[in-house]
């Protein structure tokens, strides 16, 4: 089965919203825990600072930005599909919203290296 | 597993939300160049009225959020139901603002 | 049954069992030029296995009652084409999704009708025999939301897509709340509020993800998703009110 009901765009930008919500919502704890430290262990908080310069922290940072912007601009888009006059155009604002977080993350990743 | 008033909660912190977001990654695009220690976050952030304020409130919006964002996942995903599923709500909003509100205070408060 | 040489055939698997379990049974069947579906499955019983169980009444996609997976998709069988959906020569036809089996390729629909009433999808008059017919303008714009559900044939293909529906089993689905939001866009319903508190509960209309499924394979090309859009709009608009 090549095709089934669920391979259409909206289908995945839902995809999309419920997989970086759970991913920040997990991440949350370990960044509140992180920043804590700068009270009770600042020589732990910049070990982790530092090790966040190995290239595979940033990616992995580059990551949490995209799920970040993604799951804003995307529920944005669900947030006026559901209170503001229909739209038909509803591919077109979910693509808009991966390609303006693509631009917004893209730019975190250049700053970052 | 949402009725009217989770999902008016649900929206309405993510509406509130969106604004912050957007100064939480403007922030991060400028802090992240050249690298971050403790001493440049506590620089900015210590002492900082505005900075209290806006990662409080910031907190007490992801929680919500985040708690019923999870409860409908573990409803579809995990099958869970009745008062398991309203702890598990509750649990992950208190872990949240709890561990959410020693971070804030730890790089705002001097 | 023996092969003809000259003759070109399609493999179609087809579900078989009930409620408690069954597989995929393989059958060979006559190709022809212009095919359907549900010609398809209507060849197997009438020359194969008569006793294969299955569901349908018009053929002419106005009933809703021939509704089956096909090939991973669920489609009404009467109005789909072989050509359009097999996979090569290879056609996969399994009972719809989230309903009960009763057998082969029959589900029950009961969930789905119970639904329907439980979205309160059902007309509350305004009027009785003694008044006036009411003058409905088709160009209101109240009346042209409405219009544009009512070709609903209860098929149940965008209960099936729809993978909110696979999990939560109370979520309404997508036809129960569009019936809901046609009604209440109704001049002639006089029970709106009624409407909105029975898809206000924790099987409501706010549980949608806006997937879209029921968007994108509604046979008669309705949006449920706009519907279900419409719902929570003014049920949004009914809280804010009372919280003030």
């Amino acid at each position: 089965m090549r095709k089934t009901y669920r391979g259409h765009p909206l289908w995945f930008a839902y995809l999309l919203h419920r997989v970086s919500g759970l991913a920040l919502a997990l991440f949350l704890p370990a960044h509140f825990y992180l920043l804590s430290l700068a009270l009770t262990a600042p020589e732990r908080l910049d070990y982790f600072l530092n090790f966040a310069e190995n290239p595979l922290v940033k990616i992995a940072e580059f990551g949490l930005v995209f799920g970040l912007a993604v799951h804003m601009f995307g529920g944005l888009r669900l947030l006026a599909l559901e209170w503001l006059p229909w739209s038909a155009n509803q591919k077109t604002l979910a693509a808009s919203a991966v390609a303006v977080s693509f631009l917004i993350s893209g730019t975190f990743f250049l700053q970052a290296i | 597993m949402l009725d009217l008033r989770l999902y008016m909660m649900q929206r309405l912190s993510a509406m509130f939300m969106a604004p912050f977001v957007l100064v939480h990654i403007a922030v991060m695009v400028y802090a992240i160049q050249g690298g971050l220690s403790t001493e440049e976050i506590l620089g900015r952030t210590q002492g900082s009225v505005f900075w209290f304020l806006f990662y409080a409130t910031f907190v007490i919006a992801v929680s919500v959020h985040s708690a019923i964002g999870l409860r409908v996942i573990a409803h579809e995903m995990l099958k869970l139901n009745g008062l398991t599923l309203s702890v598990l709500t509750w649990g992950i909003c208190l872990v949240l603002l709890f561990t959410g509100g020693r971070a804030v205070t730890a790089v705002t408060l001097l | 049954m023996t092969l003809l040489e000259d003759t070109k055939y399609l493999e179609v698997e087809i579900w078989r069992g009930d409620a408690a379990g069954g597989e995929f049974q393989s059958f060979q069947v006559p190709a022809y030029e212009s095919q359907t579906i549900l010609d398809v499955v209507s060849w197997v019983q009438q020359n194969t296995d008569p006793g294969l169980t299955y569901r349908y009444a018009c053929r002419v996609g106005m009933c809703g009652s021939c509704a089956m997976m096909v090939n991973g998709t669920p489609r009404w069988t009467c109005r789909t084409h072989v050509k359009k959906v097999a996979d090569g020569d290879r056609l996969r036809v399994a009972p719809l999704r989230n309903l009960p089996i009763i057998k082969d390729l029959a589900t029950d629909m009961d969930p789905f009708f119970d639904k329907w009433v439980a979205a309160e999808g059902k007309h509350h008059p305004s009027k009785s025999r003694e008044d006036q017919i009411e003058q409905i303008d088709p160009e209101n714009s109240a009346r042209v939301e409405a219009n544009s559900g009512i070709e609903c044939i209860n098929c149940s293909v965008c209960y099936a897509a729809c993978d909110t529906v696979a999990g939560n089993p109370d979520y309404l689905g997508p036809a129960a709340l569009q019936r809901a939001w046609t009604l209440y866009n109704d001049a002639r319903d006089a029970k709106k509020q009624v409407i909105l508190d029975a898809v206000s509960g924790t099987g409501g209309c706010h549980n949608c993800h806006s997937q879209g499924s029921c968007t994108v394979h509604c046979p008669n090309e309705l949006n449920p998703m706009k519907a279900i859009a419409g719902l929570k709009r003014e049920t949004a608009i009914s809280f804010l009110r009372k919280a003030r």
